[in-house]
């Protein structure tokens, strides 16, 4: 029961902000409700006892890409653009089109017989994770890393402007 | 009642649904990107939940969340550096503004 509190109350700390997020006027105000969103994104995971997963998505997701957003309001219009209209013609159709969506993907997903598996989770996240990363994910490992360093580059190059 | 598999399954369906009504109907450039990143989130939300359900004992659910929490990143990056480049020369964030190819 208690379990199931926890979940509760995270689900309502990661889904409200989200819904702030997409229809909010004030374009500051969406992206500052990503963080308690993510936030409860972090809950989750350490509720599924993915501890080292929600350690990476406070770091990344609160503290790079919301600043990094934030960042990228101030320095276009966007701040100032409060007055203007923020969403466009196509509200009843994308509203009709997410809800009919969520409903397919529910009844889809609560239909299905999934395989539960037996076993309790590794004692040590972080250490299972590290081994995996290095021994059976190695290529993966590899491959985000160069991915990384391409988009930093890229991003570096496209955002500097006219010489 | 115990906290299963389904519930979080439930919760990352409307958690996306809700970043796709973000994509769809925001005029904003940035606002577009803040949506996907929930539709990232709740990809992740679905594969942890199925690491911890289906396969506890193994760790790959959790690499795959890492590896796209990473190219989230990379991807927001690219994608503000961007909107930044076309506001430069096009003097708006709005997509429905930008509609001819040459300025």
């Amino acid at each position: 029961m208690g379990e199931l509190g926890v979940f509760i109350i995270l689900a309502l700390v990661t889904l409200i902000p989200a819904v702030v997020v997409v229809t909010s006027h004030n374009i500051v105000r969406a992206a500052l409700s990503l963080v308690p969103s993510f936030l409860g994104v972090t809950g989750l995971y350490i509720l599924l006892q993915a501890e080292f997963v929600a350690g990476i998505q406070v770091l990344i997701y609160v503290g790079a890409i919301t600043v990094l957003l934030l960042f990228v309001i101030m320095l276009t219009e966007g701040g100032t653009g409060v007055r203007l209209r923020q969403v466009n013609e196509q509200v009843p159709l994308g509203a009709m089109a997410a809800v009919w969506l969520a409903f397919v993907i529910i009844v889809i997903l609560t239909r299905t017989v999934w395989p539960i598996g037996a076993g309790s989770p590794p004692p040590y996240n972080a250490v299972a994770i590290g081994n995996a990363f290095m021994t059976d994910y190695v290529l993966i490992f590899e491959a985000t890393s160069l991915v990384l360093l391409v988009s930093l580059i890229g991003a570096i190059v496209t955002a500097r402007g006219e010489e | 009642m115990q906290v299963g598999l389904m519930h979080y399954l439930v919760l990352s369906a409307l958690l996306f649904c809700t970043g796709l009504y973000g994509v769809v109907t925001r005029r904003n450039a940035v606002a577009i990107l803040m949506g996907i990143e929930l539709m990232l989130n709740a990809a992740n939300i679905n594969l942890v939940a199925f690491n911890r359900y289906v396969t506890p004992t193994a760790v790959g659910g959790q690499v795959f969340a890492l590896v796209i929490i990473t190219l989230a990143a990379c991807e927001a990056a690219v994608g503000l550096a961007l909107v930044l480049a076309a506001y430069r020369s096009l003097e708006t964030t709005q997509v429905d503004e930008i509609n001819i190819m040459k300025w």
